[in-house]
């Protein structure tokens, strides 16, 4: 078995375990918690495929930034940190069989596609050339500088708003 | 290949010619060979904090007119080791209503996102550990995992003042992380590259990128203060007002966690500025002799680690609506406006850099030094405004008061 191998099982159960105490435990901070470690086996898993940059990125942008601010939101907003009501609903058996036909549903035609079987193709120009194929891609006319700077101007739209929304208006 | 001229690969062949010597699979003698590195270079860290508790209660002693610890070995020397027993035998209290995985979960992750960062540092020319082509984005995600061990102290100890500490925490890694990732961003210009161990490398023979933007680094200086979260940004601990924030509830060596991350990464951070802006392991002989390489690390990290420690020691703590207002109107638009200036003067005369390079430094330090004047003059003319304002003569007061 390959290393890489071992350290896909490892994550995956990580993965998969913390993702399932995000929804199961009781106490929002520990959900928060949870979904950090589940972040960290997803950055763990774009290490082994040899996307660095996507794995230090996924740190950063989702534990930095987006896990922290659940967290912060949860401890400004709730005083009584803990659910109480039941857990499942009614609907649960079917949103079990629901899950399970997609899962087969997938399991179905992932079989039938044979490239689970090839090895991946190598990277030209290694580590440091996806780095910078990506850095060329963002910002060349060709490619994707377009929808990169239109998702900047959301951005910008977005945090334009909310200084709107959030200034205290004179006279008022 | 000899131990002077490359230390560690002679270690590592020794190594793994024992190992395959034993009769072990050659793969597996490489993850332990690699495994032992990993300790070691954990252990030297460790043992260079033991000390540095030594130079920052001597540092803080000499600036605040003291003595410092004199009393235990020679200079006070082994003065850590006392200090340590203490913590030890301490007793530990977990507080009523505490959550104790998250409590005792925090400590560990404090120093485990300190002792991360230098799975990347290129200590010499031959001596580091990966090199990692996103290093500087990993060092922003290390800090976050930093602040998150905070968040997660402050939580967890189930006390108002720890949440306040993990609160002021956020509110300053949030605002700060934006003009370091910029001022961050000046290295990689000039160097076209997020690796340390590059942007160490190029700046060879005494070409320093400090010279080049000196602006660039007092930024990142000023930037991994707040990130450090020591004094004039030490809002989080503030013992005046939240008696020492997140870790109030700590006691023994959880408390001796926390404390030997906060020096352990201030010491990294002046290793940090030394490779980004003073040229990290370069000088004379240091190309041939990598342990050369590793002495002159450490002097000019520890150099960085004595400009913190002066910050530390020299200025007040600030109010936190002046730490904000100092970030979003001052900080970030500087960092901004020297990342634009930086990046188009270095691509306009980055032709002239191979054949005339000392032409291109005065122009990159005439750019630098234009941004700070026009900085120091927007500074002046606001704070004048500012002053009118406040020192408008009203009706009342011109008659009875004296006009300056």
């Amino acid at each position: 078995m390959d290393a890489s191998v071992v350290i896909f099982i490892l994550s995956a159960a990580l993965i998969i375990a913390s993702a399932l105490m995000v929804v199961s435990t009781r106490n929002l901070i520990h959900a928060a918690l949870w979904l950090i470690a589940t972040l960290f086996g997803v950055a763990v898993l774009y290490a082994v495929l040899e996307a660095g940059f996507l794995a230090v990125v996924q740190v950063v942008v989702y534990i930095g930034a987006i896990a922290i601010m659940f967290i912060f939101a949860v401890m400004l907003t709730r005083k009584e940190m803990r659910d109480q009501g039941a857990q499942v609903n009614a609907a649960w058996p079917m949103a079990a069989l629901l899950g399970l036909l997609t899962f087969g549903g997938l399991w179905i035609i992932l079989s039938k596609w044979d490239g689970l079987a090839k090895l991946p193709a190598a990277i030209p120009g290694g580590a440091d050339g996806t780095l910078q194929q990506l850095g060329i891609a963002l910002t060349s006319p060709d490619a994707f500088v377009l929808p990169f700077e239109v998702a900047s101007v959301l951005l910008l739209a977005a945090l334009i708003g909310s200084v709107y929304v959030a200034m205290n208006k004179k006279g008022s | 290949m000899s131990f002077l001229s490359d230390p560690i690969n002679w270690i590592f062949t020794g190594l793994m010619s024992t190992f395959q010597g034993w009769g072990l699979n050659p793969t597996f003698a490489t993850v332990i060979a690699d495994l032992l590195g990993v300790i070691v270079l954990i252990t030297l860290l460790m043992v260079l904090d033991i000390m540095l508790v030594w130079v920052e209660r001597k540092v803080v002693a000499r600036f605040q007119g003291r003595l410092g610890p004199n009393r235990v070995g020679p200079f006070g020397l082994f003065q850590p080791f006392p200090d340590i027993i203490k913590l030890v035998i301490k007793e530990d209290i977990t507080p009523n209503g505490a959550d104790r995985f998250v409590y005792n979960l925090a400590p560990i992750l404090s120093l485990g996102s300190v002792l991360f960062l230098w799975a990347m540092v290129p200590i010499a020319s031959k001596i580091y550990g990966t090199d990692l082509n996103v290093a500087l984005l990993y060092l922003v995600a290390a800090g976050a995992l930093g602040t998150l061990s905070i968040i997660m102290a402050g939580w967890s100890s189930n006390n108002k003042y720890a949440l306040l500490g993990a609160f002021r925490q956020v509110a300053a890694m949030i605002s700060f992380e934006i003009p370091m990732v910029v001022a961050l961003l000046i290295p990689t210009v000039l160097s076209g590259s997020l690796s340390m161990k590059v942007i160490s490398d190029v700046q060879g023979s005494g070409r320093w990128f400090f010279f080049l933007s000196p602006l660039g680094a007092v930024l990142f200086l000023i930037c991994a203060i707040a990130e450090l979260g020591r004094s004039p940004f030490d809002l989080n601990e503030g013992e005046s007002e939240i008696v020492s924030g997140y870790h109030i509830e700590y006691t023994g060596m959880k408390f001796g966690l926390f404390y030997a991350g906060e020096l352990l990464h201030a010491f990294t951070f002046g290793g940090f500025l030394s490779i980004l802006f003073f040229g990290g392991w370069q000088g004379p002989g240091a190309d041939t002799y990598p342990l050369l390489g590793a002495f002159y690390f450490v002097v000019k990290a520890m150099i960085g680690y004595w400009l913190i420690m002066w910050v530390k020691y020299t200025v007040p703590r600030i109010r936190i609506d002046h730490m904000l207002a100092f970030n979003w109107k001052f900080l970030t638009p500087l960092s901004f406006a020297m990342l634009i200036v930086t990046a188009v003067m270095h691509s306009l005369f980055q032709e002239l850099m191979k054949t005339n390079y000392w032409f291109y430094a005065l122009v990159m330090l005439a750019s630098n030094l234009l941004v700070g004047w026009v900085t120091l003059e927007i500074m002046r003319a606001s704070t004048r405004r500012q002053r009118q304002t406040v020192e408008a003569p009203s009706d009342l007061l011109s008659k009875s008061w004296p006009q300056h």
